[in-house]
């Protein structure tokens, strides 16, 4: 598939720098066209990005819309894209939330607007060429280079605390990275070791047997990268300062696309690069997890400041998604890729919402608002409906994921489940006790009196929101028929490989002490198949 | 035999250095009579020479052959460097052509010792010969010891100079000691000879090759300012006028690599793996110390002058690694090194407006957007030398840094990538103050001449072409490698 030429994974991924180009020549002072030609780029971006959804072959479970051209043949990487069912849908919500966060930054955004929106353009290449790439320097490149707008997104437009934010942002990010760096590196030299090729290809890669000893510091280092954006407890501390200072735009992308692509990370690279050390670091990451769904509900619960509260359950959120990923299973996995879409969705329209009311009072503590029902009605039948699907009420988006999630890890794990179950109530105690406190009651603020409910534009940015919670609550067939194929091929790719990594080693182990390795192959088969009943143990 | 030692196709063959030193030269006799204050032609002239060297280079570039009983080398190496160096010189050209002007230090003397001193580096990197070596880097030295010097009403530019001599003349006894000690040990000055010598030698591991092995290599770290041997950098780059920093920041570390690869490919290879340990050692002191006290920066000069130590380490991963792979990242490396350095150094030296320059990092404040093509050039450059992608940096470190790792290298490349992260923390803060910030006092004035807007226009898309498409230099810079191994 092409457009104009180019095929559709490369054109999507620089359709929005030439936009963002394209902005730089329009005057600073025309605003109004500033902001609507982004929205346009946006737009057309999102609609390039639809072919993808109705073009992609559920029956097909491995790469698809694949391109690849030579690049730095030298070292063996390459320009190679391609999108499974596991990538598919973040590309979508990508492209979706920022057209929507390009339409609800029209009035947040008063300075230096062409700028802003030129970064937030910049972004989305920097987002959706992480998701697409199957090379580890293409996606390396795309996973650094994205920090920057990013950064100037918070250090610009951000509040009071913008600039440590930024850089707190920028050299936590950076710190994950650069080791994940060396790990590509130290994989890459592992792979030419064994195939006498040398190549960044993630493909080949997945080829590569890892020695046990080398998978343990290789998975260490890509999951401290991807733990830091996830972010996982004790790594979320960057989180909270950055959603809370950063602009609504960059809160709502933040938040819907850039923590999944620490999730997406592990499940693209961490997990099926180094099967045998996911496996044995389970238990670790499971505890973190449950910590974070726990402690990010209960400490939501105790914010006097809207955004915080949003950006905090957010580390609860995301626990939900490691749980279900570590299930080994295809319901924790679907469940986990739902509950990223749903968080993206959710979060990302509740930081939209939080946005609204911040423009009209500029305060976000909770403690100033009360009864808005009364004063802004549509506002707050929105926040309710977003509300109840971020707890994840049955017949919205978020039961689906939470459910799923649930549903594959207690088979494996059945107590980090159970606690993790704790994490369900608690949100629905932070949400409703908030929401009681914002919108319910007597309006017994003066300045809430006379505010104003949501305008036309305001509508049409959360009119797609609404449509997909109810969407994704009532009907989710359409994506879980297009991720699971895939998600079957990751799983089965990480058990070969598992079990592949532990013969090899065996194997080994007998040629050192001197023993023929006579056809060990179905012994070990039959032991690591009983173990991997019921996920990866 | 005719009596004389070469031949004509010899004299042919240097041909970039002859353009180069008549270049120097006729700029030297234009300035006998008095110029105008505003007076463009010596650099212009220097630009012709850079140009028509670069020419002659060219035209050279698939020859290789041992000229003057085998002391000055042609080969694809020598080319790649000359390259380097004549880019360096043209770009310096570009930046001081204004900026003299600007702070009414403008004589042609200038641009005669740019030329010179560039003589000095081709020199260096075309030299099979250690007192070919040590002629190069004298006659890139001293001219850079002037051009440091050349702000001669200024304290600093006193100091600059002064440090930069003293320090530098110790450096060259360091290096002719040694070279002394190693024809002691060999019977040779000449690189080769040296390697045939040692090959399987047992002097290899004698206390007097290895004295004045180190000793060599102590007097061209000074000059590529290694720690412990970098305390000359931030005030000579500091002191010295930010056009020179600019051209010896990049050329004097380029061609003091040059100088050292050289020596360790060809003449040392066999010492090279006794020195490994003390090499790791300077490579972890030199990247830490100099990223460390980076931070502590508020001068930009001085904040760059500490970062280009820092690369130096950087560099030195690939030069322990060694082999083709190692030689050739780090060739690559000080090629974008230089034009992200110049670059920076570049954007210092367009700010302030006459005589009054503003060289601290809170100047910056609010520039980002009163002046969005230099914000962004600042930006680029910075992100450049923290080796964000998609910038040359980055593909830079990753050939340096997969070389050391393909040695077995795997902590020094962490303590190099952690160090790589501390540095971002002082590579963003011209870009916070410049984006987030406003000015206090007075807002900044920049000069917008063409010559040097033009070049940093260019920097700004070598940094950027580089980094997406790095094939072609890489792929030049690997060909260099295997033209000079014997």
């Amino acid at each position: 598939m092409t457009i104009l030429g180019l095929p559709i994974l490369s054109f999507l991924v620089f359709f929005p720098l030439v936009g963002a180009g394209l902005l730089a020549l329009v005057p600073k002072s025309a605003e109004k066209s500033i902001k609507w030609l982004a929205f346009g780029i946006s737009l057309i971006e999102f609609a390039a990005s639809l072919p993808l959804y109705f073009n992609y072959q559920p029956s097909v479970p491995g790469m698809q819309f694949e391109e690849f051209r030579p690049w730095l043949t030298g070292i063996g990487s390459n320009w190679h894209l391609g999108i499974d069912g596991i990538s598919l849908f973040l590309v979508l919500l990508t492209t979706a939330l920022t057209a929507i966060a390009v339409l609800g930054s029209f009035d947040a955004i008063n300075q230096k607007v062409r700028a802003f929106y030129m970064m937030l353009l910049a972004l989305e290449t920097g987002m959706l060429g992480t998701f697409v790439a199957l090379d580890m320097v293409v996606f390396y490149i795309f996973w650094e280079a994205m920090l920057v707008p990013m950064y100037l997104l918070i250090g610009v437009w951000g509040g009071q605390e913008r600039i440590r934010a930024a850089v707190k942002f920028f050299l936590y990010t950076m710190t994950g990275s650069v080791l994940m760096l060396v790990a590509i590196l130290w994989l890459y030299f592992i792979n030419h070791t064994q195939t006498g090729v040398y190549s960044f290809d993630l493909l080949d890669l997945y080829r590569t047997n890892v020695p046990l000893g080398a998978q343990t510091w290789l998975f260490l280092a890509f999951a401290l990268a991807f733990a830091i954006k996830v972010p996982m407890f004790p790594f979320h501390t960057w989180l909270p300062l950055a959603h809370v200072e950063a602009p609504t735009a960059g809160s709502v992308i933040l938040a819907a696309v850039l923590l999944k692509m620490g999730t997406y990370g592990f499940m693209r690279f961490a997990m099926p690069l180094f099967p045998n050390a996911t496996a044995a670091f389970a238990p670790v990451i499971l505890t973190l997890a449950v910590i974070g769904i726990i402690y990010g509900a209960l400490v939501a619960m105790v914010q006097p400041d809207l955004k915080k509260l949003v950006a905090y359950s957010s580390v609860s959120h995301l626990g939900f998604c490691m749980l279900g990923m570590f299930a080994f299973n295809a319901e924790g996995w679907s469940g986990s890729i739902m509950q990223m879409l749903n968080h993206g969705i959710s979060t990302g329209a509740l930081f939209l919402l939080v946005g609204v009311i911040y423009e009209r009072r500029h305060t976000r503590l909770i403690s100033e608002f009360g009864g808005l029902w009364k004063v802004l009605p549509v506002f707050s039948v929105i926040f309710l409906v977003i509300m109840l699907s971020s707890i994840g009420l049955p017949g919205t988006n978020g039961f689906v994921g939470e459910f799923l999630v649930l549903l594959g890890a207690f088979r494996p794990w059945p107590t980090w489940t159970i606690f993790a179950t704790s994490g369900v109530i608690l949100s629905a105690v932070y949400m409703l006790w908030m929401f009681q406190r914002v919108i319910f009651g007597p309006v017994d603020n003066a300045a809430n009196e006379t505010l104003r409910d949501l305008n036309l534009r305001e509508k049409l940015v959360f009119a797609p929101l609404l449509i997909l919670v109810f969407w994704i609550g009532f009907y989710p067939n359409p994506v879980l028929k297009r991720i699971q194929p895939s998600i079957e091929q990751s799983l089965t790719l990480i058990r070969t490989r598992e079990l592949h990594a532990r013969e090899y080693e065996a194997r080994q182990a007998m040629i050192k002490s001197g023993i023929e390795p006579c056809c060990p192959e179905t012994k070990d088969m039959s032991a690591a198949q009983k173990t991997l009943q019921g996920g990866v143990r | 035999m005719n009596g004389l030692p070469y031949t004509s196709g010899d004299l042919f063959a240097l041909l970039p250095v002859w353009i180069l030193s008549i270049a120097a030269m006729v700029i030297m006799l234009v300035n006998v009579t008095r110029q105008k204050p505003q007076s463009s032609v010596s650099a212009i002239l220097a630009l012709i020479g850079i140009v028509g060297a670069a020419w002659g280079t060219w035209e050279l570039r698939d020859e290789s052959r041992a000229l003057f009983h085998d002391m000055y080398r042609l080969d694809a190496f020598s080319t790649f460097f000359t390259f380097l160096f004549l880019t360096i010189a043209a770009v310096g050209v570009l930046f001081s052509w204004d900026y003299l002007k600007r702070t009414n230090l403008n004589q042609g003397e200038f641009y005669a010792l740019i030329l010179l001193s560039t003589l000095g580096m081709i020199f260096m990197a075309a030299a099979n010969d250690l007192i070919m070596i040590f002629l190069g880097l004298e006659l890139m030295s001293i001219a850079l010891y002037v051009l440091a010097g050349f702000r001669k009403n200024r304290f600093e530019s006193n100091e600059a100079a002064l440090k930069y001599f003293l320090l530098g003349a110790f450096a060259s006894g360091f290096l002719l000691y040694g070279v002394a000690l190693v024809y002691g040990a060999t019977g040779s000055t000449n690189l080769s000879q040296i390697g045939g010598y040692l090959l399987g030698s047992p002097v290899v591991h004698t206390p007097l090759l290895m004295a004045g092995g180190l000793l060599v290599f102590i007097g061209l770290g000074f000059k590529v300012s290694l720690v412990p041997f970098h305390m000359w950098t931030p005030d000579a780059y500091e002191g010295a006028p930010t056009a020179a920093t600019a051209f010896m920041s990049a050329g004097a570390k380029a061609a003091g690599f040059a100088g050292l690869l050289r020596v360790l490919m060809i003449a040392l290879p066999s010492v090279g793996a006794n020195w490994t340990d003390v090499l790791i050692g300077l490579c972890i002191l030199t990247m830490t110390v100099g990223n460390v006290i980076a931070i502590l920066q508020s001068n930009l000069k001085r904040m760059l002058a500490y970062s280009s130590i820092a690369h130096a380490g950087y560099v030195m991963l690939g030069v322990i690694a060694g082999g083709t792979a190692g030689s050739a990242a780090v060739l690559y490396y000080l090629a974008v090194y230089s034009i992200m350095n110049l670059g920076a150094f570049g954007v210092v030296s367009l700010m302030g407006k006459g005589a009054d320059e503003r060289v601290r990092v809170q100047d910056l404040a609010g520039a980002g957007f009163r002046y969005p093509w230099l914000g962004i050039a600042m930006t680029v450059f910075m992100l450049g030398l923290a080796g964000i992608p998609p910038t040359a940096g980055f593909v830079g470190k990753l050939y340096l840094f997969s070389a050391a790792l393909s040695q077995g290298h795997v902590l020094l490349v962490i303590v190099a990538v952690l160090n790589s992260v501390a540095a971002v923390y002082y590579y963003l803060r011209p870009v916070v103050v410049m984006y987030m910030t406003q000015p206090e006092g007075e807002p900044l004035e920049i000069s917008s001449a063409l010559p040097g807007v033009l070049a940093i226009a260019l920097l700004v898309v070598a940094t950027f072409w580089f980094g997406t498409a790095a094939g072609p230099l890489t792929g030049a810079a690997a060909r260099s490698v295997l033209a000079a191994i014997p």
